[in-house]
């Protein structure tokens, strides 16, 4: 047990600390009861500790490929294999740390709020290994670089994010959120399976970079990525497979919903590996990088018209998840639209790429914040209705700050993450399409209109009878808050700094295919 | 022909499994058709998986030749795929089970509390 060995099974142990952690959760609470919060806080900790040390060494020596079950320095194909890699492999290269760094600060932030939140709420056991295999779900899929583990680690997410949803029932309305998403999802799922029996019919593999080696597009490839694509959208919650996202959403417990944005940005990350690490080269980009952006701009301006109106204050926020995740599609979407042309990447499709990269990030921790934020109200109120809301910035100054970075934050004002993230997509699209950029700014006047609209009916206005006994919440709530906000203003302050350290390999590694490939198939 | 019979029973049972989740409002005939289509899935892998004569890649059964052994890695996915089948639709039953104490129907037209 010497530290190279631990070092060099961090991959594996990326996904065994939360499974081990989850399972020993119930036993914990079962017999040292007052020992679990600090478990479940533990167990995060250690494995968001794990998640960033991949990432310092993905920084540092580029892209981790770890054979499951292989001595060390035996390689990803054995000698008498045929050239097939028969073990599953984990994949980590930039994309991947990316994401991983994303659902570590997400999932710690969630559980320090959460083991508060939760205090008043019984069977808290179940619901805190739920939480932590939920993380495992994520940490998977974004590191496996098999198809199928792919597929187990989605129905992993899926079914620990319907079980949490459904958790405190609120009158069977939570019960039909969690229904409506586990059937839509396991849907998606079954697709996503269904195209993985086309892909390895014709490659007898499941491994991406082999598939990824030997693709040629036919009408059964094509048939196999329309399934992914549909299949991973509704795991994504795009426009149009949106229905179930703001209905699981807006009642998961607020915690929970931080971390399932996460969940569904998993699903993100696995449309663009498919369709750059894996068909990449294949096809016209133009025709694909449209749909993408069509999906992109639907999901934009739906998911704000929908949220305008919206007066239960969660709904609303997952409204605006929805109409975020556009920004995404479309700033990925405009640099697969010219993937083909080298001066175009070179001159703004690689910013497009990247400004759409950096926005999951700013999503997942801007977006948390706020639910985070609005969970903090909701734990003291009890009240979901904005209408019946109001004075609460006089008793709950901090969550107040909170709200506020978060609202500032998803409405695109500097200096905060937003802010550089939808700024690099405006001038992107603007040199791409202006029509499109248009599109993204109105989108984004809708948006702060409509959060100053919450904040003002939230916190603002004189102090009403009804709340004067509201406190503000506990300190390890405003933690998870705190850490959130933390990142958002850091990375709003030094846009340069995160894009070079975080974004640039992420954007490097879907842009360069054959670097896929040759990491697994290199003989390395 | 007799040799992609499988595949048109997949095409069949998949169109059924849509046709249910799609048109029934029974939430619990919209839950057999997911079993349906996770059943279509599952015949799929499977049918992917069958080789004319070829035998399971046991090390002491190996023909003198070697090359009548098949990989059973379909059969492992199909395996697996039952396996979180089972799960998913213990889960989605009880939610079904919870959302008719609470509403008193399993309609999916009067699920629509979260709208309102």
């Amino acid at each position: 047990m010497n530290v190279d060995f631990l070092t060099a099974s961090l991959p594996a142990l990326l996904i065994t600390v939360p499974l081990f952690g989850a399972f020993l959760t119930p036993v914990c609470g079962r017999f040292l009861p007052n020992a679990r919060d600090a478990w479940v806080i533990l167990t995060s900790i250690v494995s968001s500790a794990i998640a960033v040390l991949l990432a310092v060494q993905v920084y540092a020596k580029g892209t981790i490929v770890y054979v499951f079950g292989a001595a060390p320095g035996l390689g990803t194909i054995p000698a008498d294999s045929g050239g097939m890699p028969i073990r599953i492999l984990f994949h980590i290269d930039g994309f991947g740390v990316f994401m991983l760094i994303s659902a570590a600060i997400v999932s710690f932030a969630g559980i320090l709020y959460l083991t508060v939140s939760q205090s008043r709420r019984s069977s808290r056991s179940e619901f805190y290994a739920l939480y932590l295999l939920l993380v495992a779900g994520i940490f998977g899929m974004v590191s496996t670089d098999d198809l199928f583990n792919f597929f187990v680690f989605l129905e992993i997410n899926s079914l620990a994010a319907s079980a949490l949803t459904a958790y405190h029932r609120n009158g069977g309305l939570a019960i039909e959120g969690a229904l409506k998403y586990l059937i839509i999802n396991t849907v998606g799922g079954l697709m996503i399976l269904f195209a993985i029996g086309l892909l390895y019919a014709k490659y007898n593999s499941l491994n991406m970079a082999v598939i990824a080696s030997q693709l040629s597009l036919t009408t059964l490839n094509l048939l196999a990525l329309i399934l992914l694509i549909a299949g991973l959208a509704t795991k994504a919650g795009v426009v149009p497979f949106h229905f179930a996202t703001p209905d699981a959403y807006s009642v998961a417990p607020s915690g929970v919903t931080t971390l399932m944005i996460v969940a569904s940005q998993a699903g993100l990350y696995g449309l663009f590996r498919i369709i750059f690490s894996v068909y990449g080269s294949m096809f016209t980009p133009a025709a694909v990088g449209w749909i993408v952006i069509i999906l992109g701009v639907l999901s934009m301006f739906i998911g704000v018209t929908m949220a305008i109106p919206q007066k239960d204050i969660k709904r609303l926020l997952s409204y605006h998840a929805v109409s975020q995740t556009g920004y995404m599609l479309l700033g990925v979407g405009t640099a697969l639209a010219i993937f083909d042309d080298t001066t175009l990447i070179n001159t703004f499709g690689r910013m497009a790429m990247e400004g759409g990269l950096f926005h999951i990030i700013n999503h997942a921790l801007y977006k948390g914040l706020l639910f985070l934020a609005v969970g903090a109200v909701i734990y003291r109120t009890g009240v979901w209705n904005l209408n019946q809301m109001g004075g609460l910035g006089h008793k709950m100054k901090w969550t107040m700050i909170f709200f506020l970075i978060g609202t500032l934050a998803i409405a695109g004002i500097p200096p905060f993450n937003g802010f550089a993230s939808k700024l690099m997509i405006y001038e992107s699209t603007f040199a791409f399409n202006p029509a499109i950029a248009v599109i993204a700014m109105v989108v984004s006047i809708l948006t702060l209109a409509s959060f100053m609209k919450v904040f003002h009916s939230v916190f603002m206005g004189p102090e009403l009878p009804e709340y004067a006994n509201v406190r503000e919440v506990p300190k390890r709530m405003l933690a998870g808050m705190a850490i959130l906000a933390v990142f958002v203003i850091a990375f709003g302050f030094v846009p340069d700094l995160t894009v070079n350290i975080l974004i640039a390999p992420a954007a490097d590694a879907l842009l360069h295919q054959e670097q896929y490939i040759l990491c697994v198939l290199g003989g390395g | 022909m007799i040799a992609n019979l499988p595949f048109v029973a997949v095409a069949l049972l998949i169109g059924i499994a849509f046709a249910m989740i799609l048109l029934k409002y029974n939430m619990i005939k919209m839950i057999m058709g997911l079993g349906i289509l996770e059943g279509a899935v599952n015949l799929f892998l499977v049918a992917l998986g069958y080789r004319e004569s070829g035998i399971a890649p046991i090390f002491t059964n190996s023909p003198a030749n070697g090359s009548a052994m098949v990989m059973p890695t379909v059969q492992a996915l199909t395996l697996t795929n039952i396996v979180i089948g089972v799960a998913t639709m213990a889960l989605m039953l009880v939610f079904v089970m919870l959302v008719y104490k609470k509403y008193g129907t399993v309609d999916a037209n009067e699920m629509r509390r979260l709208r309102e």
